[in-house]
């Protein structure tokens, strides 16, 4: 065990959320460790969603979620350009699809204007068709929202922590938490990379948010019930074939599936809704993938003829609730923010921010002397990227794009990627069409003794 | 390695492979001053080159060689005849004009003009996404260009007992790589009902002592990190395979994104762009020549084509003024016909291939044939199946329709004759 070393605040879970918390309270002035169970950040349910930065049109009016999603919204739109964070501009449309689904389209619209959402605008199905020609021309009507627009769903929780540790926060990987005790002033935290402690505690920890709470304070406000979402992805062809994030009327339970655009040139189908018990494992299910296909091509016909080059699954931290749970302790220094399903991306930097004013009594720390705001390496299309410019030392994955001074870069510092998948989210390596036929051998060697899992073994050594 | 790159040339060649490289000889050959050839990878030579044990040659060289040897032999002739090869150059994007957007290490991205453009950027297998399989996504699958990219390029072993799925030629190639690299697969599967490279290669497996399992679709991958199991569906059964690793082999698609993007037509059977019989696709300027056309030919084959088209271009630019493009499309008959290609015919004296080339999406038995207005020009009995290359002699003709007929015995037998 390592020597225990004293916190203001200690966030569990470096996801979206837990960035974003590690940075409001490192602007605050506090010392902040971030804890993360796995090897790298990102890991959970913030490693796949379909990266749209929400208004909140569509949550339930009044709630906590819209709160958050409005506030995060407006500050993530504030400070992007200066982390280097891309937007596109997309907007969204709200199709419906049936004459049932057209009688709600009022519904959603007055939800929206309650919502503080109120730039929408009704097209008629003859609008929508020339707005997006590629749409089924089976579609009724729709409504536009054009403040929704597609984020980089990984370089932006990066560019939050990348802020934090700048302020002076401190990130433990590999780092689970196991106990932690209060003692009426501080928290003492045990985790499987040596003792911690620090003032305020802060539950973060996502898909294990119910766990964590039983093993700090003993006690569960909810019960996670993972809920599994199956994407497909389409090659960068497939782009031309939308430039709106094309929505369906919503359910009770779900967003439905979405048709949309993402910042690295693709087109995504997804996500599923899947209720499951096991936390660790998203499993893709062939025969969900196809009907993710199909109903694509009922939306965008053209679709058919566009190559699929990636699937992929997450899990959802949801529970018994649809709102989030977001429960303070004070008599303990304890936070817990959970159950935040869906739209973590959209309001984490909301929701961090009302975190922080439910603990503002604690928040006797010193303001940082300067702000500094670093910025992340763009890997989006929407802006110069790296193999742009001379020196990139040539491509590692030429499907993506991805330069050999990029995955260098992301593999070094104290933010260094380990893993293939944290190296993925970081530069986009192997996510393209030949899914590492040209790049798996350069990323082997350039990556040999940066991950505990290597990607591949040389040929003369017989240990694995 | 990466150099300064011209701003202009008289026809980019995009690819170093059989195909590039044959036609940046042979444009040379025939007097043409500026042959650019790009290609992202480190070294040209394309596939060949990490294909250590398969033969080559023959039709280029009159003798057999190695991969790796093959891919330096046609290196070299491009190089010897003035080609200039620039290696580590990635196309971003091809360009009215025509015009290719590139990137090097030493220019960053930059744009070169050229009097024509060819696109010889050759195929891929089919990932695993592609295939929509199941389960959970550890390291350790990969298609058997990454795997032979691994073993023969960095000398590393990802697994040491895959599944290899599919039969293809590719497969059996596959096969050969883990032998080379003390890799012992745990089972070759195939969803289909036989091995389809059945005539070169069925008893490999036996030999090697793999089994070689038909009627078998993966269905999903097992494992955290890495594979610890390849789930499989025999018909109703379910079983599992112990294994640490997946090659999906062969589903050759041509690597045509260049194509798709510039808004090139593509022609939906092959999923290569659309050429006449001179090799040029819908864009003005722009020609196609190897695996990029369609799924997937010998090197061999690559290698004429790329002669062929060389000889189009080499004429196209003689004439000054680059011809209006008069071109009639073949109009294909027969609903077993996966394609038929080239798609047009474009009645000019210079061709860049001498047949038709066809594949069917199903086993036939039947007749094809080819018409010119009504006469039959050429036509064969056909017991075939889809894998298999299907050509007939390519009729010269202008301004009369060319039909290729497909008819299908089973389709006679079970249908009334239609009006």
């Amino acid at each position: 065990m390592t020597i225990s070393r004293q916190y203001d605040v200690a966030v569990i879970g470096a996801g979206v959320v837990g960035c974003a918390l590690a940075r409001r309270y490192a602007l605050a002035g506090a010392d902040v460790v971030l804890i993360e169970k796995a090897a790298d950040i990102l890991d959970g349910a913030s490693k796949a969603n379909s990266a749209i930065l929400h208004t909140g049109f569509d949550a339930p009016p009044g709630s906590l979620e819209q709160a958050c999603i409005a506030e995060g919204y407006d500050e993530f739109m504030a400070i992007r350009e200066r982390l280097n964070l891309p937007v596109l501009k997309t907007g969204a449309l709200v199709i419906a699809w049936t004459d049932e689904e057209e009688a709600q389209l009022s519904r959603l619209m007055e939800q929206a204007r309650q919502n503080g959402v109120t730039d929408f605008r009704r097209l008629t199905r003859e609008e929508t068709l020339a707005a997006e020609p590629q749409l089924s021309p089976t579609l009724r009507a729709s409504f536009r929202v054009p403040r929704e627009v597609v984020i980089d769903p990984w370089s932006t929780p990066l560019a939050y922590l990348k802020q934090a540790i700048a302020l002076g926060a401190v990130l433990m990987r590999s780092a689970e938490v196991k106990a932690g005790r209060f003692d009426g002033n501080a928290w003492g935290l045990d985790t499987t990379q040596g003792t911690l402690k620090a003032n305020l505690v802060v539950n973060a920890a996502g898909l294990y948010g119910d766990i964590v709470d039983q093993r700090l304070v003993r006690e569960n406000t909810f019960t996670i019930r993972p809920r599994k979402g199956q994407f497909v992805v389409y090659d960068k062809p497939a782009a031309a074939l939308t430039h709106h994030i094309l929505l369906p009327v919503p359910t009770k339970t779900t967003k439905g599936i979405v048709v949309c655009p993402t910042v690295f040139g693709n087109v995504l189908v997804g996500p599923t809704a899947e209720e499951q018990d096991a936390r660790d494992r998203a499993d893709l299910v062939p025969e969900t993938l196809d009907a993710l296909r199909r109903r694509g091509e009922q939306i965008l016909p053209a679709l058919a003829a566009q190559e699929i080059t990636a699937v992929y699954a997450g899990l959802r931290p949801a529970t018994e609730e649809k709102e989030y749970r977001i429960s303070h302790r004070a008599d303990l220094n304890y936070v817990t923010v959970g159950g935040i399903r869906s739209t973590g991306l959209s309001s984490a930097l909301g929701t961090a921010t009302h975190v922080f004013r439910l603990t503002e009594r604690l928040a006797q720390w010193p303001p940082p002397d300067a702000v500094p705001w670093p910025s992340v390496p763009n890997i989006s299309e929407s802006a110069p990227r790296d193999w742009h410019s001379a020196g990139h030392g040539g491509m590692v994955c030429h499907c993506e794009m991805v330069t050999e001074r990029e995955v260098a870069a992301a593999l070094s510092g104290e933010l260094g990627a380990k893993s293939l998948a944290g190296l993925k989210r970081r530069t986009r390596v192997t996510l393209g069409r030949c899914q590492g036929f040209h790049c798996l051998h350069r990323l082997a060697e350039m990556t040999e003794r940066h991950f505990d899992t290597p990607i591949a073994m040389p040929l003369g050594d017989h240990g694995r | 390695m990466a150099a300064e790159l011209p701003a202009e040339a008289d026809v980019v060649i995009v690819g170093a492979g059989p195909a590039g490289l044959a036609a940046a000889a042979e444009l040379r050959a025939l007097g043409m001053p500026r042959v650019l050839v790009l290609d992202r990878a480190r070294e040209a030579g394309g596939v060949p080159r990490v294909c250590a044990h398969s033969p080559y040659g023959f039709r280029e060289f009159r003798r057999l060689m190695f991969g790796p040897a093959y891919a330096r032999a046609l290196r070299d002739r491009a190089f010897s005849a003035g080609a200039r090869i620039v290696t580590g150059a990635a196309v971003s994007r091809l360009l009215p004009g025509p015009r290719v957007e590139v990137t090097t290490d030493a220019t960053g991205m930059i744009e070169i003009h050229a009097r024509a453009v060819l696109l010889a950027t050759g195929t891929r297998e089919r990932a695993r996404s592609g295939r929509l399989i199941g389960g959970t996504k550890p390291g350790g699958v990969m298609v058997t260009g990454a795997l032979q990219n691994l073993v023969y390029g960095g000398h590393r072993r990802p697994f040491r007992r895959p599944v290899i799925l599919g039969t293809e030629l590719v497969s059996f190639s596959a096969i050969l790589t883990c032998k080379h690299a003390g890799i012992r697969p745990a089972a070759m599967v195939e969803p289909g009902t036989r091995i389809t490279a059945r005539r070169y290669s069925a008893e490999l497996p036996r030999v090697r002592g793999i089994p070689p399992w038909t009627n078998t679709e993966v269905i999903a991958v097992e494992g955290a990190d890495a594979v610890t199991a390849i789930h499989v569906r025999q018909g109703t059964t379910q079983r599992q395979i112990e294994a640490d690793g997946l090659v999906t082999t062969g589903c050759f698609r041509p690597e045509a994104h260049l194509a798709q993007i510039a808004g090139l037509e593509i022609d939906p059977g092959t999923g290569g762009p659309a050429v006449d019989d001179g090799g040029r696709t819908s864009a003005p300027g722009v020609y196609a020549a190897g695996n990029v056309l369609r799924p997937v030919e010998t090197a061999g084959w690559c290698w004429r084509e790329g002669l062929g088209v060389a000889r189009v271009i080499a004429a196209d630019l003689a004439t000054r003024s680059r011809p209006e493009l008069e071109r009639a499309p073949i109009v294909v008959s027969g609903s077993a016909l996966r394609y038929v290609m080239p798609k047009y015919i474009s009645g000019a004296d210079t061709r860049a291939f001498d047949v038709l080339q066809a594949r069917v999406m199903r086993p036939v038995k039947g007749r094809l044939g080819v018409c010119v207005g009504t006469s039959e020009f050429a036509g064969r009995r056909l017991d075939t199946l889809p894998e298999r290359r299907l050509t007939l002699a390519l009729p010269r003709v202008s301004n009369q329709t060319m039909t290729v007929r497909l008819e299908d015995d089973a389709r006679h037998a079970h249908e009334s004759v239609r009006p």
